[in-house]
């Protein structure tokens, strides 16, 4: 953000610059000149006349020398450190133990009487419109670039000579095609240029291919000649086509986003409603009091030791795992485990835990959202193409993965997994084959309400942590879950994936509201077709 | 259900009785105790206390409805708030064009909403709601047909158990989220309010009060005799069959899909009068009604007060929401959620019969223990158990 702000200052800078360079009566002459030799003798003397005309001009000149030393001695002007002696008729700059020459760098060795050049608010401007063409052949080359960047934004003409001779010096290939852009930019919209180069620049400002270089695209005079505007009008279409394309993908990604979201608060669901078949309504709470633990734990960070504020959230991740887990536990072997076999009591009950654990957190914390910050590595966004990704966004996904990778495995390949598993399959078997399933049961509650917990500490950086905050959850959730098919992992992850895109593919259509509410009518009609799911277990009983 | 077909119970029980008789007691004293007796004497009823008795009336109808489908169909909806906020807004677009020029816009056609929203004329689905017949026929219809297109897909499809439950949350949810919108056309966020007269009667008076707390009354006297006749017909009793075994009912040759439909539809438009008698008293009607929590909180007070037993549903919809009037009203307000939620873990833990359903139990087992032959207990016979089969995996 700060960088485009420093840009858009740059550009307008320039812009006014540029306006006041053309207004300068040395362009010829600083064409004339040419990039080949950067001598700068005569804008010098020019100088040392002191007379506002003459510097005006002297500015223009050493604007397009594209010399080292002209940008010193515009500095110097600025600074009103620009001195000149009547004999011999010559300037020089007042360093801080003597005079300089301007040409040399060298100090004067005696030095004759001075008088500073006048500056007036006229020459002020020739002195910015004199940075800014001079940035365009600054020594530094990110300079450079941007400075071609902010040419090829304003698109003005009076700039063309200066990219003219830019472009003549530039050696750095990213630099010069930046500056061929900017110059193309240019003369699209220039009139008298011949259908040629109008169409070799249309082509090169096609080749960009983003919002920008369409609406330079359609900037084409009426007045020119067919074949040009058809070029135009080509590459409109073109730009178009690979844009929607750019947006969808977009979208796309900002439902993966959401996807990674549904898919971590509804894991943990996926354990306890799909492994043993309790509806837990304070499923919900659980990612709440993740998040809440995040905030706690930033609290404690801010106040002991700012210093770690960065990994707040990685000592987040265990705390709130184990936390959440220890509640889980208790819950299970307080109330659940006296509802097993009656899972639509289970709802009633722990609805009735979830509006406990929520007024006990509004009594301690109060009833408005908490601050919880962002670590550094989460903030800010880069782009790939026209994409825009933010780092926050993608940690997320990241998490979600990791998360779902470490809850298959544990499943897939721990002793606790395979008795979870056994257990699932046929309780009285696993107990008759030494499974202490009560302790089983017990652990696999604890272990959805700790990733639940987890969740909650990557919603804490996209949502408000307030009590509320699982009860916005809770209900995508369940549906993510029946929509993949209950006691199926990988149900779970292309259901929140497929209902995350869906709902983000929806929105610009529809609008965030409407979008959500057809996903939801989407989803009835869905379980209509398959009453157990996208991924349904296959079983021989009738009755599930 | 025992095989052998015994006796029929009685349409009215010892405890349907009592109910009818409390109801009937409430709705002629009630009344009396308002208007009779001057407002200074300690037994006088305010007209305030009038209309939250009317209300708790509503919800007790709201409650036998969700016992009727849940206690005997084992249909677990999620969702029974909707088909009661459904009739509670047909009723408010009724009372919403009664207001006429009174509205704070004066428009003779257009509710005060629609004319801050800048609309030109009366959306086509709101014609009609200034005639009271046509806003009553539609206060059963609005629920029915919602119920009946939704039963028929989803009874159809042999969705059962949880995920029914799950889907009819999406419902509501879905309509929450629409009626939040303001171009729906259903006054937004703020809903409907503001009324004036029903009827050409003035909603603010005593006497319409009164009047609407009998209707109430009557509303829920006719709706317990009418769920306790479906109940102990032949139709009920395939309805228990399809609660306790809805595979071996199909398989027994009945279309276990209609007899849950009809079942569903008639509970949908059972709700659908509550709201409509709730909106009057309370004086407004708007989204938050469709919220899931909402329809979560009717499910407990079917469980507290002991579901199968309709009698049970009432008094607990009655129970509960004077412990939260008692409770939210006093000192002891951030105390009612922990009250609520630890009632919701209590009862299903200590009580899963619910209070009227363990006063039966108990009453039962005395009887067998004295041995006392020939009396029928009133209610259906052997009331099965409430555990749900798990889920086989």
């Amino acid at each position: 953000m700060t960088f485009s702000a420093r840009l858009r200052r740059l550009a307008g800078g320039l812009l006014l610059t540029l306006f006041a360079f053309c207004a300068g009566p040395g362009t010829e002459q600083a064409m004339a000149q040419g990039s080949s030799a950067p001598d700068i003798s005569a804008p010098l003397a020019q100088l040392a006349n002191d007379n506002y005309g003459d510097t005006e001009a002297a500015l223009g000149a050493l604007a397009l020398s594209g010399s080292p030393a002209a940008a010193g001695v515009v500095a110097a002007l600025a600074d009103g450190k620009l001195v000149f002696s009547t004999s011999p008729r010559q300037v020089y700059i007042r360093g801080d133990a003597g005079l300089i020459d301007p040409l040399t760098m060298q100090p004067v060795a005696d030095a004759p009487a001075v008088k500073p050049v006048r500056v007036n608010n006229r020459i002020r401007r020739a002195i910015d419109a004199a940075n800014g063409a001079l940035s365009l052949v600054s020594p530094d080359p990110a300079k450079r670039m941007e400075a071609a960047n902010a040419v090829g934004r304003s698109r003005d003409e009076a700039a063309l000579p200066a990219l003219d001779v830019a472009l003549a010096k530039e050696a750095d290939p990213k630099v010069k095609s930046a500056m061929t852009l900017a110059r193309a930019s240019i003369v699209i919209g220039k009139e008298g240029i011949s259908p040629a180069e109008r169409i070799a620049a249309v082509d090169l400002v096609a080749a960009e291919g983003n919002q920008e270089a369409l609406a330079i695209l359609r900037s084409v005079p009426a007045s020119a000649a067919p074949e040009v505007k058809q070029a135009a009008a080509a590459a409109i279409d073109a730009i178009e086509r690979n844009l929607a394309m750019w947006s969808m993908a977009q979208n796309v990604w900002y439902g993966l986003s959401l996807g990674s979201v549904l898919l971590l608060a509804a894991i943990g669901l996926a354990i306890t409603f799909g492994v043993m078949g309790v509806i837990n309504m304070a499923h919900g709470e659980m990612v709440m009091l993740g998040a809440y633990t995040t905030f706690v734990v930033q609290e404690l960070i801010r106040t002991y030791n700012p210093a770690l504020f960065d990994l707040s959230l990685i000592i987040a991740i265990p705390l709130a795992f184990v936390f959440t887990g220890l509640i889980g536990i208790i819950i299970e072997r307080t109330v659940i485990r006296f509802l097993y076999g009656r899972a639509l009591e289970t709802l009633l009950a722990t609805w009735g835990i979830s509006l406990i654990l929520q007024q006990a957190i509004r009594t301690l914390f109060g009833p408005t959202n908490r601050e919880v910050g962002a670590p550094s590595w989460m903030s800010g966004s880069f782009e790939i193409g026209q994409l825009s990704i933010t780092y926050g966004r993608l940690w997320i996904i990241v998490f979600a993965i990791l998360v779902f990778v470490a809850l298959l495995a544990t499943l897939r390949l721990t002793r606790i997994g395979l008795e979870m598993r056994a257990v699932t399959q046929n309780r009285r078997m696993a107990a008759s084959m030494g499974i202490r399933t009560n302790w089983v049961d017990a652990a696999t509650f604890g272990l959805g309400s700790g990733i639940a917990g987890m969740a909650g500490v990557a919603l804490s950086q996209i949502d408000n942590v307030s009590p509320n905050l699982g009860q916005s959850y809770i209900i995508d959730s369940f549906l993510v879950v029946v929509f993949g098919g209950v006691g199926n992992l990988w149900g779970t992850l292309v259901g929140a994936m497929s209902l995350g895109v869906a709902n983000k593919l929806l929105e610009p259509y529809a609008g965030a509201v409407l979008g959500k509410i057809a996903l939801l009518v989407i989803v009835i009609l869905f379980i209509q077709k398959r009453p157990r799911g996208l991924f349904a277990l296959k079983g021989r009983s009738i009755e599930a | 259900m025992s095989t052998t077909q015994t006796r029929q119970p009685a349409l009215l029980g010892t405890s349907g009785l009592v109910f009818l008789g409390v109801l009937v007691a409430a709705a002629v004293l009630v009344p009396i105790l308002n208007l009779a007796i001057s407002p200074d004497s300690a037994v006088h009823v305010p007209t305030y206390v009038v209309s939250l008795l009317g209300k708790y009336l509503t919800y007790a109808l709201l409650a036998l409805s969700v016992d009727l489908i849940w206690g005997y169909v084992g249909i677990l909806s999620l969702g029974q708030g909707a088909f009661f906020a459904l009739g509670g807004y047909a009723m408010g677009m009724y009372l919403m064009r009664q207001i006429g020029t009174r509205g704070v816009y004066g428009d003779p056609v257009l509710p005060d909403f629609m004319v801050f929203l800048n609309w030109k004329e009366l959306p086509w689905f709101w014609y009609g709601f200034d005639w009271f017949p046509f806003a009553a026929l539609m206060v059963l219809l609005a629920p029915g047909i919602l119920a009946l297109v939704f039963g028929w897909f989803a009874f159809r499809s042999r969705v059962t158990g949880v995920y029914l439950s799950i889907i009819t949350q999406a419902m509501t949810f879905a309509l929450l989220l629409a009626f939040f919108r303001n171009d729906m056309g259903f006054g937004g966020n703020n809903g409907l309010t503001d009324f004036k007269d029903i009827l050409g009667f003035n909603i603010q008076s005593d006497g319409t009060r009164i009047v609407l707390f009998v209707l109430s009354a009557l509303a829920l006297g006719l709706g317990y005799l009418l769920c306790r006749f479906l109940v102990r017909s032949h139709f009920g009793k395939v309805l228990v069959a399809i609660r306790d075994a809805e595979t071996r009912v199909r398989f027994t040759g009945y279309r276990a899909e209609n007899y849950k439909l009809v079942a569903f539809v008639a509970s949908a438009m059972l709700a659908g009068i509550a709201g409509a008698l709730y909106v009057p008293q309370v004086g407004i009607i708007n989204p938050s009604e469709f919220s899931p929590a909402n329809s979560i909180e009717i499910i407990v007070w079917v469980a507290v007060g002991g579901r199968g037993t309709l009698v049970g549903a009432a008094l607990g919809a009655v129970l509960v929401n004077y412990a939260k009037t008692y409770f939210t009203s006093g000192m002891l307000a951030p105390y009612w959620l922990f009250m609520l939620g630890g009632l919701f873990v209590a009862v299903t833990l200590f009580l899963p019969k619910g209070i009227v359903g363990t006063f039966y139990e108990w009453r039962a087992r005395r009887r067998e223990r004295d041995d006392i032959p020939g009396e029928s207990p009133g209610e259906l016979p052997g009331e099965p158990p409430l555990a749900e089969p798990k889920p086989a995996a």
